[in-house]
């Protein structure tokens, strides 16, 4: 029964996936007579290529594979500062989600566990989560700017940022909502302060402290594209950006596509980690 | 006599009461336990016999009165009084050998890894779950984790069993084989065990003495029965003993009407909250005067 059932969705999805390709080829094929009426304040708006007058008309699903082909043919190509393979764009904005990341995490959990222990930190420091949380961490760029003065070390900063939140209070949480039974077991046993946080506590709050994990990696991936768009420099962010001032859609399709993939494929690693720790009560 | 294992003196309970004011819970309870006995408490829910158990196992304050171990007062919890909790509390991303080692190396941290892991299994068969050493609590039925909880409990062998209705969650068969270990175990190993209880017929088979409460608030101990049962007896053959009979029906008759009317015996007659009277039921003659089963302790007063 469940085999069929994921039979059959497995060929609905092959359906929509065709079904969609098909609809972008016919809305894309090439038709006569299109070209000439540019906006003229769409023409300013783009740069170079589209002013000149030159076609751009939207990719068709085969273009889009042939560049897709082509990137990933050679994708950790350099050449010159502007003309980097897509592999090492994705590498720079890994290495600063996960650098940003792993920051926050080892700021977060300590100090979520500290604040989940003791009721009256967690009073004294709900304010000012409730007011920091909600801020867009792109909205901290140009602060971190000014006071950095490192564009690649601000977007690990905006990163450490929005990663900063969920794992703080997921933890938090965790911590403070340990089954009263659990405590009481290593405290009849005389349990240590330490042993207590490590065998006891932490192991049962890890399935909440992975979820914080898990949303905060997604949220890290979300603002790392934003955050290369406008320090620049290298990036998949800052990829996009550049691609469209080249107005070269094949390039921003084949980007967008990776990003998901990227990002669904970090999701995956932190549901297998989540699930090495979760438990059935 | 002896001076008991454990003395519970003038112990009360109060919480606040909503609006003003306070609700005693229960107050004036003294109560002595010997080493080796097995007591059950029994009373009307709500009457405090948690809050006694967890007095007793340093979970929590009493408002007044004071216990009292091998001549100590108790300051908290300790590893001399071990825990059998309602819900059986194991940790659940611990296997069944985990929980136990969990115990058993906070009361040996020095024990090599083996040393522990074969006392363990010592206890862990005790209680018949022999090959159901890496299952996690999950995958165990209410019967074999409350199993666990006893086996974790036993093997750091300490010097009382404190136990909150161990076997009300669970069917009346399990229960029943439960109830038979438990007893084989305790006696074997002359455990002084103290067992809250709603169940006569489980009181009347574990227990030397039961401790009877009156209905809270202000509960207070009514009286201390003897178990008049022979000491072999087994769950099989209880009820063809003579004062099986004499001792349920005192038992129920206690639940059913006394326990709420025990203000008016109290007005009657010559009540001391320090030696509650003892019953023998079934028997010919009361002990008269009950036997004092402990003289209280000279506390400052
Ligand atoms: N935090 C609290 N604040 C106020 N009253 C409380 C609190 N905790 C317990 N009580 C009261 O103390 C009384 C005794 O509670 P306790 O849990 O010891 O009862 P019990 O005899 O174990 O009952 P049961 O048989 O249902 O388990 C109850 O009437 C309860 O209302
Ligand atoms: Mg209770």
């Amino acid at each position: 029964m469940t085999r069929s059932l994921s039979l059959r969705a497995g060929l609905l999805s092959l359906a929509i996936l065709a079904g969609t390709i098909a609809i972008w080829h016919f809305a894309t094929l090439p038709t006569a007579g299109s070209a000439g009426n540019v906006d003229p304040e769409y023409a300013a708006l783009v740069s170079g290529a589209a002013a000149e007058g030159q076609k751009s008309t939207f990719p068709t699903p085969a273009d889009v594979a042939a560049t897709l082909w082509k990137h990933l043919k050679d994708p950790f190509y350099v050449r010159g500062a502007n003309d980097q393979g897509v592999g090492i764009q994705l590498a720079y904005s890994l290495g600063r989600v996960l650098i940003g990341y792993l920051i926050a995490a080892a700021v977060a959990i300590p100090l979520g566990f500290l604040i989940g222990m003791s009721p009256l930190a967690t009073r004294a420091l709900d304010p000012f989560i409730q007011i920091l949380k909600p801020i867009s961490p792109l909205a901290w760029m140009p602060l971190a700017l000014y006071t950095i003065k490192d564009s690649g070390i601000s977007a690990i900063f905006v990163i450490f940022i929005c990663s900063l939140w969920p794992m703080l209070i997921n933890t938090a949480f965790g911590v403070a909502s340990v089954r009263k039974e659990w405590l009481n077991v290593a405290a009849t046993l005389e349990v240590g302060a330490l042993r207590k946080a490590f065998m006891v506590i932490l192991p049962a709050a890890a399935p909440t402290i992975m979820t914080g994990m898990r949303i905060s990696i997604g949220i890290a991936w979300l603002v790392i594209v934003a955050a290369e768009m406008l320090v620049g420099g290298t990036g998949i962010g800052y990829f996009v950006w550049n691609e469209w001032n080249n107005l070269s859609i094949g390039n921003i399709i084949t980007a967008i596509l990776l990003i998901g993939l990227v990002g669904m494929i970090l999701d995956v690693a932190l549901a297998r980690a989540a699930r090495l720790v979760a438990y059935r009560e | 006599m002896t001076k008991p294992l454990i003395s519970i003196e003038a112990l009360a309970r109060r919480y606040p009461k909503h609006g003003g004011g306070e609700t005693t819970v229960f107050e004036n309870v003294w109560l002595p336990i010997e080493k080796g006995e097995f007591v059950c408490l029994i009373g009307h829910s709500g009457c405090g016999k948690t809050t006694i158990l967890n007095v007793l196992a340093g979970l929590d304050q009493p408002s007044g009165g004071v216990v009292i171990v091998d001549g100590r007062e108790i300051s908290g919890p300790s590893l001399d009084r071990a825990v059998i909790f309602q819900g059986h509390s194991l940790l659940p991303w611990m296997t069944v050998m985990g929980n136990v080692a969990f115990a058993v190396t906070s009361r040996h941290p020095h024990w090599p890894k083996d040393k522990v892991r074969a006392h363990c299994q010592k206890y862990i068969d005790v209680v018949h779950l022999t090959g159901s050493e890496h299952k996690k609590p999950a995958e165990l039925s209410g019967g074999m984790k409350q199993r666990v909880g006893i086996a974790r409990a036993l093997a750091i062998e300490p010097k009382m069993l404190l136990m909150d209705e161990p076997f009300s969650a669970l069917d009346a068969l399990t229960r029943g084989s439960l109830q038979d270990e438990v007893r084989r175990i305790c006696t074997e190993t002359e455990q002084t065990v103290f067992m809250i209880t709603h169940d006569i017929d489980e009181a009347m088979l574990l227990a030397d003495r039961i401790v009877l409460m009156t209905n809270g608030p202000e509960a207070k101990i009514a009286e201390i029965v003897e178990n008049t049962l022979p000491k072999d007896r087994s769950r099989a053959d209880v009820h063809k003993h003579a004062n099986y009979y004499a001792l349920r029906n005192h038992l129920l008759d206690f639940l059913v009407t006394r326990s709420k009317n025990f203000a008016v015996e109290i007005a009657a007659g010559a009540y001391d909250p320090r030696r509650p009277p003892v019953v023998r039921p079934g028997e010919r003659a009361p002990a008269q005067p009950p036997p004092p089963i402990d003289a209280p302790r000279a506390v400052s007063a």
